[in-house]
């Protein structure tokens, strides 16, 4: 199986081509980079592509309604959009500090979601 | 009338470090005005990570970032005002400013810190034909209602505009459960980061139509749809290439103005290139004592850049209110030549450089292996190898004060293609 995939590790932004083999002493060949990040990058990005999620909750009882959070650590990319559910069920209510578990090891990855900031009570 | 010795306009990233920096250089009596509900800046609605890592060597989210500023600020105990607005600033440094609190007031500042930012350029700036139903948006008040009020602008979404904004907000669009079907660019190239690129369209198979604009708009009260058209090289429609998106959602993502309508009417000049103020070594406007750093000055993609440039302003806004004015020395002109946009500063007054001086450019169009020349007049100082160069992202260059005064009355920047 070919794919091609687009390095980030760097502006260029090679296109990376990996050819998967089914035998031999390399189990990929892989052609298009320009330096070895992207080998790196490539098979990663084949076998395990991760992402931190950024994204945000409900909260109650704060100037704002809603309140960013993020991964504390990437999580694998298939898992995002589960991950997102999860994040939906949930309403927050204020105050909040910057780095508080919203949920801990978000569905069995190890990864906490985390306040990325802080949210003070509306003073009444 | 309050006195003041430095006020700061805008309480964003930029003004929060200016501030911070002039607190540490010695000065006590700083007002920071903020026309917002709460100190950040745009930082707030920039829920994405990828900040800071330049200056704190972490890739932090646009809160954490500015929280950090915001945490710092607080602990120097630097004065503050909220919902209050900055209307008006004279040659003299007089400042006219409104609140809900506490109504009109005057202040006089014998240093002003300009760190207004900058806004989105809106559809009226580039003229789409069509009709002007509702579910047209720039892409930042988007990512304002979507990331902090809780509000989802639409179900079924047309990008315009590739840059970092418009690529980030096609991916929060996806992940509050929008249909996005296209990200359409008016350029060859998108003037977003490769990492945008991969993970906030190829990671949910949204097309990127380079080469393509927009030419009508349809809808009557809401939005129906965008008829899309691939250009020719002088970037005119090609009839026969016209497609129809549906849509209920049109973000605009093309551009940024910096927000001088303050610096004008204060008499600051302006340059025509970057849309902000003309400034020297100092940072320093047409205007002496009025200063101005960050957006408002040129637009910047990276936050880390913003807090180094907006620092180095807070150091000179300190030095001007407390050191008695010294001789500046020959002033250097700094001079974009082929390929290069802008340089900011735009002039260096050399008794005014320590050791050496960073400048910041911008080039005109995508580069790869190339080299970037510093001269003065004729003499090369410097020759810097890249791999890559693009409009999309600035270019900082440190240069020796030495080279500087060696030469002559112009320092130049260009690049020299085939180079190696
Ligand atoms: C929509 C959008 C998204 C962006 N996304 C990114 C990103 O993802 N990553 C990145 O690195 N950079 C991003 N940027 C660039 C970002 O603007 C800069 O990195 C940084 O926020 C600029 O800081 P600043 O302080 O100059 O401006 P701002 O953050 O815009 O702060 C200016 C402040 O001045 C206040 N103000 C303006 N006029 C007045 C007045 N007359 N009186 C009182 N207060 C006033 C405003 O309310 C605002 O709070 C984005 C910019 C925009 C517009
Ligand atoms: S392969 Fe190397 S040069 Fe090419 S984009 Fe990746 S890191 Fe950059």
């Amino acid at each position: 199986m070919r794919q091609t995939i687009t390095c980030i590790a760097c502006p260029l932004g090679c296109r990376v081509e990996v050819e998967e083999k089914s035998q031999g002493e390399k189990k990929y060949l892989i052609s298009g980079h320009k330096c070895i990040r992207g080998e790196k990058y490539a098979i990663e990005e084949i076998t395990n592509p991760t992402r931190v999620l950024t994204y945000t909750v409900k909260i109650r009882n704060a100037n704002l309604s809603r309140l960013p959070i993020k991964t504390d650590g990437v999580i694998a990319k298939g898992l995002l959009f589960s991950c997102i559910e999860e994040i939906d069920k949930i309403e927050l209510q204020a105050p909040i500090r910057i780095g508080d578990v919203i949920i801990e090891n978000v569905l069995n990855t190890g990864v906490d979601i985390v306040a990325s900031r802080s949210m003070n009570a509306i003073k009444i | 009338m309050y006195n003041y010795d430095i006020v700061v306009v805008g309480g964003g990233p930029a003004g929060l470090a200016a501030a911070i920096e002039a607190r540490k250089n010695g000065v006590r009596n700083i007002l920071v005005v903020e026309r917002d509900r709460e100190l950040g800046g745009i930082l707030n609605q920039c829920i994405h990570n990828g900040f800071g890592l330049h200056i704190f060597k972490e890739e932090l989210t646009g809160p954490e970032y500015a929280e950090r500023f915001i945490d710092e600020f607080h602990r120097l105990e630097i004065e503050y005002k909220l919902d209050t607005m900055v209307l008006n600033i004279t040659e003299d440094k007089t400042m006219k400013l409104v609140s809900s609190e506490y109504g009109l007031m005057h202040v006089k500042a014998k240093a002003i810190i300009l760190a207004m930012g900058c806004r989105e350029r809106t559809r009226g700036a580039i003229n789409i034909p069509g009709t002007r139903p509702a579910g047209i948006f720039s892409a930042g008040t988007a990512q304002r209602f979507v990331n902090m009020e809780g509000y989802m602008p639409g179900k079924k979404v047309v990008i315009l505009g590739s840059g970092d904004i418009g690529l980030i907000m096609a991916r929060t669009m996806v992940w509050e459960g929008a249909k996005v079907s296209a990200v359409v660019e008016l350029m060859p190239y998108s003037g977003g980061l490769t990492r945008n690129i991969v993970q906030c369209l190829e990671d949910f198979d949204i097309p990127l139509l380079l080469n393509h604009t927009i030419i009508n708009i349809k809808g009557d009260e809401r939005l129906e749809g965008v008829t899309v058209a691939e250009v020719d090289s002088s970037k005119k429609a090609i009839k026969s290439t016209e497609k129809f998106f549906e849509c209920d959602t049109l973000l605009l993502s093309v551009g940024l103005i910096p927000e001088n309508e303050l610096s004008i009417n204060a008499g600051i000049e302006l340059d025509r290139k970057t849309g902000g103020a003309v400034v020297n070594e100092s940072m320093e406007t047409s205007v002496a004592g009025i200063f101005a750093c960050g957006n408002v000055l040129h637009v910047h993609d990276l936050v880390d850049w913003v807090t180094e440039e907006s620092r180095k302003t807070g150091k000179s806004a300190a030095k001007y209110v407390y050191e008695q004015p010294s001789e500046g020395g020959r002033t250097i002109e700094t001079i974009a030549e082929e390929g290069i946009s802008y340089i900011v500063p735009h002039e260096i007054r050399t008794k005014k450089v320590e050791d050496k001086i960073d400048i910041y450019l911008r080039v005109d169009n995508i580069y790869e292996d190339v080299i970037l020349l510093i001269k003065t007049d004729s003499k090369i100082i410097k020759r810097i190898k890249k791999k890559h160069l693009a409009p999309g992202e600035m270019e900082s260059v440190s240069i020796s004060i030495e080279d500087i005064i060696s030469g002559g009355a112009k320092l130049t920047v260009e690049i020299e293609k085939g180079g190696q």
